[in-house]
C-alpha cells in the first residue's frame, strides 16, 4: 500500500485556511460523547414498567394462514391482526401510471408474502420469556407457491403475490431517446450483469420503544429512525391519529444507511399495543430478524447492450433493467423508486445521443426492497462501468480512454444529459486523470507483463460515477410518493449567555452533522463552535422535514442553517446597533461582534441585554427578537452533482479464488467541503459498503424462498482487514447552487467500489478469458468462471 | 435471540459433572468455552434442559509431555497453544494453526475440547489434529476410551461421543525432526470458517504422510498412504502431488461442484508446496 502522505498534503488547506467554519478540519464534535460509551440509543431507553415484544414471523415465504394457536396461558400476552382494530395496512402509493398498490397489513391478515413477516406479536416482562411465548404459538399455514427469482416472476404463469394483480410487476418504465441512431455502431456489446440481495446492516438494528401519555394525550415513539417526520405522519395514517398526538424520538442512532428510513410495520404495532396495554413496550430487533425479516436491497439485473464507435465514442445504451422489490412497497420510498431510478441515472456522467431503457419492478416473495446508500447508483455504476470495459477490450483502448472519451467537459457545463440530469459543475475528466496517475497505471501494466511469483494476477479497475443529491421538490413531485421535500427549515436561537441552538429536522447517525452544522452557523455568525448544540431526532422539538436521506442534510439542512443564522444575524446586528447608537445601516456583523466606527459589542452582550437586561433596550427595537425559523432551498432543486473516480488494483488467485486489494485510490469532487475530515470518514466507510458489495455481501434463497444467510457467519460483512487504507484526493468544485457551493457526499463511497474492483478482477483474467459480471465476486464465483474458461479453451482447441 | 430456558450447574470436579451428565439422560449439554454453543443456544438450535459448565475443571486444564505425546487438557484454550503456555511437540505447527484460528476475542475463550467436541468440519482442529495423527480421550462414569481424531467425527456437527462422555483429552504425538508440515486453508474473510483447509504431515525420511483435507460436509478425508504423490513418498513429494488423484478423492466424498474440489485441491497444493521441516 503506498503512502497516503503525498496525495493529502497537495490538498489539505490549500489556503491556508484555518478556524471553525466551512472547510475546517474538526474532530467531531458528537464523538466526544459517541466514543466514551455517553450516547444514548433507542435500546438504552428505560421506561417504568417497560416490557418486550418478541414477534411470531411467517417461517413460510408465501402461505394462507389457515389459523393461528394460542396456547390458553398465554392469552392476553398475544395479539394478531384481528386485536388490531381499526389499525391501517400500510400504503406507499407512487403517481407514477401504471403502479400497483400493495397494502402491507402490520400484523399479517389472509396470508404471508415474505419469510419473516409480522404474524403476532408477544409481550412479556423481558425479551427471552416473550420469544419462549412467541416459541408456544403454532401457525396453521397452508403453503402456496413461493415466486423468489424476479425474472421468473415477470412471466406469465408465474405465482401471484398480489393475486388481484394479475401479474407481479409494480411498474414497468420505458424510457427512450432515438435508440436507432445507435444501431450502426461498429461496436456492439450485450451482458447480462446483476447485483446481489443485500442487507444494510448498520452497527445499531431498528428498535423501538412506545409509550402513551395520558396527560399529554401523546403516543411518545422512541424509535432508531433517520426520518423521524416522516415516521410520524406514516404512522398518524397507519393509527388514525392528528399528527400533534404522536412525537417520535429518534435518539443517538448508530447507523442508518436507508434502512432507518421507513416506517416500520412493527413501530404501528408498538404503538397500538402500549395505547392498548398502557404501560411501554420495547422491540429490539435481532440481528437475524435484520437478515431475515427487515431490510434488503441493492438486488438489480441488467440486460444491457452498449454501441460505440472503433475510438471509443458511445453512441448509445439500450437496457432493460429488472429490480427485486419484495413483497410490499414500503413507505415512503416505495417499491417503484429503485428501478425507475436506474432509467433516469444509468448514462450517467457520459455523452451519448441514443438511449433506451425499460424498467420492470417485481414483487416477490422476499422482504421489501429499500433503497441503501448509494440506491440505484451502486447497481448502475456496475454495469455501465463493467460495459465501458468491454467496449474498451472490443476497441483495443485502456479503459480509462473510453472514460475520457465520453465524460462530460467541464466547459460543458451546467450539462443536461440525454436524460435530463441536470449536472451543475465539475471536472469529470480531471478526476479521472488524477486517479489513473494516482494508481500509476503504467507501472501496473509493465508489473503485468513480468507476472507474479506467487502465481496470482494482477488486474487494475477504474470506475466513474454522478451523485445526484440533495434532490428536492421538482424530481421527486415527479415520483408522486408520500414524501416530496419542499423547502427544509432550520431553527437558530441565540441563548442568554451567547451561545447558539440550532434544530433541524434531519438527523445525524453518523455523518457528524453536529459538527458540521455548527461549522456552517460559527461561520456565519463567529459564535464558537464549542458553544453550538444541535438539536434534531425529536418531532416535537424540530421543524418538519423529510430527515436524512439522499444525501441532503449538508446542502437542505445546512444551507436552512445558513439562511436562519443570517437571518438571526440580521436582528442582532440591528439590536446592536441602537446599543452602539448607531445607524443599523452603519454597523456590520463580523467575527461574533457588531461593529461601528465607534467601537462594537458582541452577540453574547447583544443577547444578554434582549433576554436579562431588557431595561436596557430603547423602546422603539426590532421586537422580532433573537430566535428564527427559516426555509431554505438551493437556486435549483434539481439536486447537485458530486462524483468520484475509483480505481483499484487487485491480486487474484485463480485457482482459490482469493481476492486481495492491494492499492485503492479515490478522487473526489465533493463540491466546496464543509468538514474534510468528516467527508474523509463518510467516503471511507462508504467504501467499506462497496467493497461489502463487491466481495461478500449476499443473501441468497432455496427454492422455497427461504432467505439462507441467517447469521453473520453466512452473511459475510467486510471487517478492518477487509477495507484497504485508501488514498484520497479531493477537488473542490463549487456547485454554482447552493450555500457555500456545497454537494451532498454521504453515499457516494459506496456507489463506485463494485464496479472499480470487478473491472479489476476482470482485468486480472482476462487473459484467461474469464469474465464476471455479477456481485459479489466470490471465489467460487472466479474458480467456475476459470474452469469454464479453461473448458471452452480446450474445447476449441 | 434469547435461548430457551434450561437449568446451570457448575460442578467442581470431573466425577459430579460426569455424573450430572449421566444423570440427564441425554438432555444436558456441556459448555467450556461456549464460542459455539453460545450462539446455538441464542439461536434456539438446541434447546438443552441442563446445560453443566466445566470451566471450572481444573483436571481437565493440564497440559503435559507424557512419553513422547502431548497431553492437553480439553479445557486449554486455543489462546494457551498460541501464547506458547503449553508445551509443544509439533515444533509450533500448533502454535500457528491456533494463532489463526477465528479472532482472538474467540482464541480466548474457545478450547480444543470445546472444538473438537462441536466437530464442526470447517473448524482447524479437526484437520489439524488428524494430520498430527493425534487422539482423544473420552471419559465417562463407565471409564475412558481413546480413539483417533479422525475416527472422532462421524459427521458434520456429529462428534462419536456416547451419551454421558466427554472429551476429555487429547494426545497429540511428537513430530520427528524430519517431517515437513504445511497448513492451508481459504476463508472469506479473516477469522471466519474457512471453505477449505489442507494439513499435512510429510516424512520423507521415513517415506509416510498424513494429508488431510478437511472443511468438507464430511468428516476430514485423511490420506496416509502414497495415493497422492504418484505412489512413493521421497524427497520430490512437491513435484508428486498429484491434483487428478486429490480431486478423485474429493469427487468420491461426495462434492459434485468442480469449482469446490478445485478449490479444495488447490488448497492442499498449497499446503504441500508450503510444507518445510
Amino acid at each position: 500500500m503506498k503512502e497516503n502522505a503525498k496525495l493529502r498534503s497537495e490538498r489539505e488547506f490549500p489556503d491556508g485556511k484555518t478556524g471553525q467554519g466551512v472547510g475546517a478540519r474538526l474532530p467531531r464534535k458528537e464523538d466526544d460523547r459517541l466514543m466514551r460509551g455517553r450516547g444514548q440509543y433507542v435500546g438504552d431507553v428505560r421506561l417504568a414498567g417497560l416490557q418486550d415484544v418478541a414477534f411470531v414471523r411467517s417461517p413460510l415465504a408465501h402461505a394462507r394462514i389457515r389459523g393461528i394457536h394460542v396456547p390458553e396461558r398465554h392469552r392476553g400476552s398475544v395479539f394478531t391482526a384481528t386485536d388490531l382494530v381499526g389499525i391501517k395496512p400500510i400504503r406507499a402509493v407512487s403517481g407514477l401510471p401504471g403502479f400497483k398498490i400493495s397494502e402491507q397489513p402490520v400484523l399479517a391478515t389472509g396470508k404471508v408474502r415474505q419469510v419473516g413477516e409480522l404474524v403476532a406479536m408477544c409481550l412479556a416482562p423481558t425479551r427471552a420469556e416473550a420469544e419462549d411465548i412467541a416459541a408456544s404459538v403454532t401457525l396453521d399455514l397452508e403453503e402456496l407457491p413461493a415466486i423468489h427469482d424476479m425474472l421468473k416472476a415477470r412471466e406469465p404463469g408465474s405465482a401471484l403475490v398480489h393475486e388481484h394483480w394479475g401479474d407481479n410487476v409494480f411498474l414497468e418504465t420505458n424510457y427512450e431517446v432515438d435508440i436507432s441512431a445507435a444501431l450502426d455502431a461498429p461496436i456492439k456489446v450485450t451482458r447480462e450483469i446483476s447485483t446481489a440481495r443485500q442487507c444494510m446492516s448498520p452497527l445499531e438494528g431498528r428498535g423501538v420503544v412506545a409509550n402513551f401519555d395520558k396527560r399529554l394525550d401523546q403516543l411518545t415513539l422512541h424509535s432508531a429512525a433517520q426520518m423521524p417526520h416522516i415516521t410520524r405522519s406514516g404512522l398518524a395514517e397507519c393509527l388514525d391519529m392528528e399528527e400533534g398526538q404522536i412525537r417520535v424520538i429518534s435518539p443517538d442512532v448508530g447507523g442508518g444507511f436507508g434502512h432507518k428510513g421507513i416506517l416500520l410495520p412493527e413501530e404501528v404495532c408498538l404503538s397500538w399495543l402500549t395505547m392498548r396495554c398502557g404501560h411501554p413496550v420495547r422491540w429490539l430487533e435481532d440481528r437475524r430478524e435484520h437478515l431475515v425479516a427487515s431490510s434488503n436491497c441493492r438486488e438489480h439485473h441488467y440486460k444491457i447492450t452498449v454501441y460505440a464507435d472503433r475510438d471509443g465514442t458511445l453512441r448509445g445504451i439500450d437496457c432493460e433493467a429488472t429490480v427485486d422489490s419484495g413483497a410490499y412497497s414500503s413507505y415512503p420510498f416505495s417499491a417503484c423508486l429503485e428501478a425507475a431510478q436506474v432509467a433516469s441515472i444509468l448514462p450517467g456522467p457520459y455523452k451519448m445521443p441514443a438511449y433506451r431503457c425499460r424498467t420492470f419492478s417485481v414483487a416477490t416473495n422476499k422482504c421489501p426492497i429499500l433503497p441503501y446508500r448509494g440506491v440505484a447508483r451502486t447497481g448502475v455504476c456496475f454495469a455501465l462501468e463493467l460495459m465501458l470495459d468491454l467496449v474498451a477490450a472490443k476497441a483495443g483502448l485502456e479503459p480509462g480512454e473510453v472514460r475520457l472519451r465520453n465524460l462530460v467537459r467541464p466547459e460543458q457545463m451546467p450539462f443536461d444529459n440525454i436524460t435530463r440530469k441536470h449536472f451543475d459543475s465539475g471536472d469529470y475528466p480531471e478526476a479521472m486523470r488524477r486517479a489513473l496517475a494516482a494508481i500509476d497505471i503504467d507501472a501496473i501494466r509493465a508489473r503485468q507483463k513480468q507476472g507474479e511469483a506467487d502465481g496470482r494476477r494482477i488486474g487494475v479497475g477504474i470506475s466513474i460515477y454522478c451523485e445526484q443529491a440533495a434532490h428536492g421538490t421538482s424530481v421527486y413531485s415527479g415520483w408522486g410518493i408520500p414524501m416530496v421535500p419542499g423547502h427544509e427549515q432550520a431553527s437558530a436561537r441565540l441563548t442568554p449567555d451567547g451561545g447558539l441552538e440550532l434544530r433541524v429536522g434531519v438527523h445525524s447517525h453518523g455523518q457528524g452533522m453536529e459538527t458540521t452544522l455548527a461549522q456552517v452557523a460559527h461561520e456565519i455568525l463567529g459564535v464558537d463552535v464549542a458553544n453550538i448544540r444541535i438539536v434534531l431526532g425529536d418531532t416535537a422539538m424540530t421543524p418538519y422535514s423529510t430527515g436524512t436521506w439522499g444525501s441532503r442534510s449538508m446542502v437542505m439542512a445546512g444551507g436552512a442553517v445558513a439562511t436562519a443564522c443570517r437571518e438571526l444575524g440580521e436582528r442582532a446586528r440591528r439590536i446592536g446597533a441602537k446599543l452602539l447608537q448607531h445607524d443599523p445601516a452603519s454597523v456590520v456583523l463580523q467575527n461574533g461582534e457588531v461593529r461601528g466606527v465607534n467601537g462594537s459589542v458582541s452577540l453574547k452582550a447583544i443577547a444578554h441585554t434582549w433576554y436579562r437586561r431588557p431595561q436596557d433596550l430603547p423602546p422603539d427595537v426590532d421586537p422580532g427578537g433573537l430566535e428564527v425559523t427559516q426555509g431554505y432551498k438551493p437556486v435549483r432543486d434539481s439536486g447537485t452533482f458530486s462524483y468520484a473516480a475509483h480505481a483499484a488494483v487487485v491480486a487474484v488467485d485463480p485457482d482459490i479464488g482469493e481476492v486481495e486489494i492491494l492499492d485503492y485510490v479515490i478522487v473526489e469532487d465533493g463540491g466546496v467541503l464543509v468538514n474534510p475530515l468528516v467527508v474523509d470518514g463518510q467516503i471511507y466507510g462508504g467504501l467499506a459498503q462497496g467493497i461489502g458489495t463487491a466481495l461478500y455481501e449476499e443473501m441468497p434463497f432455496d427454492a422455497s424462498g427461504q432467505p439462507l444467510a441467517t447469521t453473520l457467519a453466512d452473511y459475510l460483512l467486510p471487517g478492518p482487514t477487509e477495507v484497504p487504507a485508501a488514498r484520497l484526493d479531493h477537488m473542490e468544485t463549487p456547485s454554482p447552487y447552493t450555500q457555500f457551493g456545497v454537494k451532498g457526499i454521504g453515499e457516494g463511497g459506496a456507489i463506485a467500489p463494485p464496479a472499480a474492483i470487478a473491472n479489476a478482477v476482470n482485468d486480472a483474467l482476462r487473459p484467461l478469458g474469464v469474465e464476471l459480471m455479477q456481485s459479489p465476486i466470490t471465489p467460487h464465483r472466479i474458480v467456475a468462471a476459470v474452469l469454464a474458461a479453461r473448458a471452452a479453451e480446450r474445447s476449441a482447441a | 435471540m434469547k435461548p430457551a430456558p434450561f437449568a446451570y450447574e457448575r460442578p467442581r470436579d470431573l466425577d459430579a459433572a460426569l455424573s450430572m451428565l449421566a444423570a440427564s439422560g441425554g438432555s444436558a449439554k456441556i459448555i467450556a468455552g461456549g464460542q459455539s454453543l453460545g450462539p446455538m443456544l441464542n439461536l434456539r438450535l438446541v434447546q438443552p434442559e441442563l446445560i453443566i459448565d466445566i470451566s471450572g475443571l481444573a483436571e481437565l486444564k493440564r497440559a503435559e509431555v507424557s512419553g513422547d505425546e502431548l497431553v492437553l487438557g480439553a479445557l486449554v484454550t486455543h489462546a494457551d497453544i498460541e501464547d506458547g503456555r503449553t508445551a509443544d511437540v509439533t515444533r509450533g505447527a500448533m502454535r500457528a494453526v491456533a494463532a489463526n484460528i477465528a479472532y482472538r476475542a474467540v482464541r480466548n475463550r474457545g478450547t480444543i475440547g470445546g472444538s473438537l467436541s462441536h466437530a464442526d468440519p470447517a473448524a482447524d482442529w479437526i484437520s489439524a489434529l488428524a494430520a498430527l495423527g493425534a487422539r482423544v480421550t473420552l471419559r465417562s462414569l463407565a471409564g475412558a476410551r481413546s480413539m483417533a481424531v479422525e475416527a472422532f467425527v462421524v459427521g458434520a456437527l456429529e462428534p462419536a461421543l456416547h451419551a454421558g462422555e466427554i472429551v476429555e483429552a487429547v494426545h497429540v504425538p511428537a513430530r520427528s525432526a524430519t517431517a515437513h508440515w504445511g497448513y492451508a486453508k481459504s476463508c472469506r474473510k479473516t477469522g471466519e470458517f474457512a471453505h477449505a483447509i489442507g494439513a499435512v504431515l510429510v516424512d520423507p525420511a521415513a517415506a509416510s504422510a498424513r494429508i488431510v483435507i478437511g472443511a468438507i460436509d464430511t468428516p476430514p478425508i485423511v490420506v496416509t498412504n502414497a495415493e497422492l504423490f504418484g505412489g512413493r513418498i521421497a524427497a520430490d513429494y512437491k513435484q508428486r502431488f498429484d491434483v487428478r488423484a486429490a480431486d478423485a478423492l474429493l469427487a468420491s466424498a461426495g462434492i459434485d461442484d468442480a469449482a469446490q474440489r478445485h478449490i479444495h485441491v488447490s488448497v492442499l497444493r498449497r499446503a504441500v508446496l508450503e510444507a518445510a521441516a
